[in-house]
């Protein structure tokens, strides 16, 4: 149930995202979604693709410094608070959130978000036993 | 022109040959029976302090290495029993582990008399006020120059570094004639006084004793300028003695060298050979009257030459060049030596694996500025900003507490810094001397 995220080590100098994206391009990997931390000296691009194996290995190849880490996609329902009633949710499970971001795609009329928690594996069975609707990996990659 | 001790000052070459010769052949024979490490140097090349009978047989005894220092920490060098030690000072080392001097109460007494010696050179009278703003502590700066100050009897303001705004009013409100601290932080302090709107007819500034770290013509022109004083050079290690090793006089042609207390000698680094008068090389010195921590021909590291020829001011003492640069890659940063090898180990404890790194010297509003950059290794990655700046503060805390000064940590991407074939290169120093 958990997704794969990508992340990769960026300095804050011009054209470093554009090589990343065009290595996953030439290994024909697909980005599902995409997010930026950023300080003055450096930034961390996380990324959910379709192959995540397969783009680990294309950027460790291409000298990118880069882990893969276990987020959960929650669908939450697409209108004003949606989103408000499953943070709700977490928190009274004190799931502490690390960061998350929105997803690009959209399933039905819900929208997706991606958390990432500080203990993935025990997040996962807290929000399983709550009222939200988590999206399984095989969802997310293929879209 | 005004002289300290006219007598050793003045001396003649025949006379101060004499006064050295009788020197060394004590200091040869103290070290050779007070200090192990001496002893087993002395023996292994077959010489005896007897075989010492002048100056012209230095060349025989062996040379001591601040690695000697390091490998008989904290006090092993030292050639008498630690009741006779009244003060120790210190100086950060490779391996977090300190090089540590020891002074008698004899060898403050020389100690204040050499910089007694290059202050009045500098124009210091009892009649000064001179305000020492080398840090106060195990640096040899501060108290070294604070003891030289009374020694001539000056008002000593012993205001250590740091505090600009403090030191600036001092300075108005007790009408300081002379400063010694770092020639960086002597531009540093004009620059505060004209964004503090001081005008210089507010100061009785007369002259400057500044050291510590390397400096140019163009930087002395620069500080004479700006502060309208004399801006005279001072050179000192802590291992011969701290501050007041060499100093100009007046004149600012060639530091000159208490003669009757170090023996200085010029030799190539690589074959060890005693270069002709003029050369450029190693610079070397002998402590011959010290009792606490003699050095028989310590290898500073620096690069110099002498020169013998008597000076217009009167002086017969030899005078040193200007260090050009070093024979090792340590570097002077705000007047503290660092060691490449030093940010390695600090990097090496925290991620295990051989790091790869850069350090960038660089002069900012006439302060030195170190940045260290650091590959990021896969392993040390994570997905968290919080975890990637815990790992820059704790490099930035390592750092401040091993080489005890401030650098900015900087992580870049695996293979971003330039690789060399040979020897690694670690440094980019941009200031400009």
């Amino acid at each position: 149930m958990l997704v794969q995220q990508i992340s990769v080590f960026l300095e804050n100098k011009s054209g470093r995202l554009a090589e990343v994206t065009k290595t996953l391009a030439e290994n024909n990997i697909d980005i599902c979604a995409l997010s930026i931390a950023d300080t003055t000296d450096f930034g961390i691009l996380r990324l959910i693709v379709n192959k995540p194996k397969e783009a680990e290995a294309a950027l460790s190849k291409n000298e990118f410094t880069v882990s893969c880490t276990d987020v959960i996609a929650i669908a939450v329902e697409d209108k004003p608070g949606g989103l408000a009633r499953a943070l709700e949710v977490l928190q009274n499970n004190s799931i502490s959130i690390e960061y998350m971001y929105a997803f690009v795609g959209k399933f039905g009329n819900e929208a997706f978000v991606i958390i990432r928690a500080e203990n993935p594996e025990a997040a996962l069975e807290t929000i399983k036993s709550c009222d939200i609707k988590i999206v399984p990996s095989d969802k997310i990659y293929c879209k | 022109m005004s002289f300290w001790n006219e007598k050793y000052e003045c001396m003649s070459r025949e006379e101060m040959r004499k006064v050295q010769s009788e020197r060394l052949i004590k200091t040869v024979s103290r070290v050779y029976n007070n200090v192990p490490a001496y002893r087993e140097k002395m023996d292994k090349k077959g010489i005896l302090p007897g075989d010492i009978k002048s100056v012209d047989d230095l060349k025989h005894l062996p040379f001591t290495y601040k690695q000697d220092l390091r490998d008989t920490y904290p006090f092993g060098l030292f050639a008498c029993p630690m009741s006779e030690i009244v003060r120790v000072h210190a100086s950060s080392g490779t391996t977090g582990k300190k090089t540590v001097v020891g002074y008698t109460k004899e060898d403050l007494e020389v100690w204040s008399e050499v910089i007694a010696r290059t202050f009045t050179g500098a124009g210091l009278t009892k009649e000064s006020f001179l305000q020492v703003s080398y840090g106060y502590g195990l640096f040899t700066g501060g108290l070294g120059a604070h003891y030289g100050g009374e020694k001539v009897g000056a008002t000593v303001i012993p205001t250590s570094s740091g505090n600009t705004k403090l030191q600036l009013s001092l300075m108005q409100d007790f009408g300081t004639t002379h400063i010694a601290c770092t020639p960086s932080y002597a531009l540093y302090l004009a620059e505060e006084m004209e964004e503090l709107g001081i005008k210089r007819s507010d100061l009785k500034l007369q002259a400057g004793i500044f050291g510590a770290e390397p400096w140019s013509e163009n930087m002395r022109r620069e500080i004479e300028e700006r502060l309208k004083i004399k801006a005279i050079d001072i050179y000192g290690l802590s291992e011969v003695i701290g501050p007041g090793v060499a100093c100009e006089c007046e004149l600012q042609n060639g530091m000159h060298i208490p003669e009757d207390h170090f023996i200085p000698e010029i030799i190539d680094p690589e074959t060890e050979e005693i270069l002709p008068e003029g050369s450029k090389g190693e610079i070397v010195f002998t402590t011959i009257t010290k009792e606490g921590l003699p050095l028989i021909r310590y290898r500073t590291k620096d690069l110099s030459s002498l020169n013998y020829e008597r000076c217009e001011c009167g002086r017969t003492e030899v005078r040193m060049s200007k260090v050009t640069g070093r024979t090792d890659d340590m570097l002077i940063i705000r007047g503290v030596n660092v060691f490449p090898s030093q940010v390695e180990s600090v990097l090496l404890s925290i991620g295990e694996t051989a790091p790869h790194y850069m350090l960038i010297v660089d002069r900012k509003d006439n302060l030195d500025t170190l940045e260290i950059q650091v590959e990021l290794s896969p392993r040390l990655f994570s997905d968290e900003v919080k975890k990637l700046e815990d790992i820059e503060r704790k490099i930035t805390k390592e750092v401040q507490s091993t080489l005890g000064i401030g650098a900015k940590v900087k992580l870049v991407e695996p293979k971003s810094i330039q690789r060399s074939e040979g020897k690694a290169k670690r440094v980019i120093d941009k200031r400009v001397y």
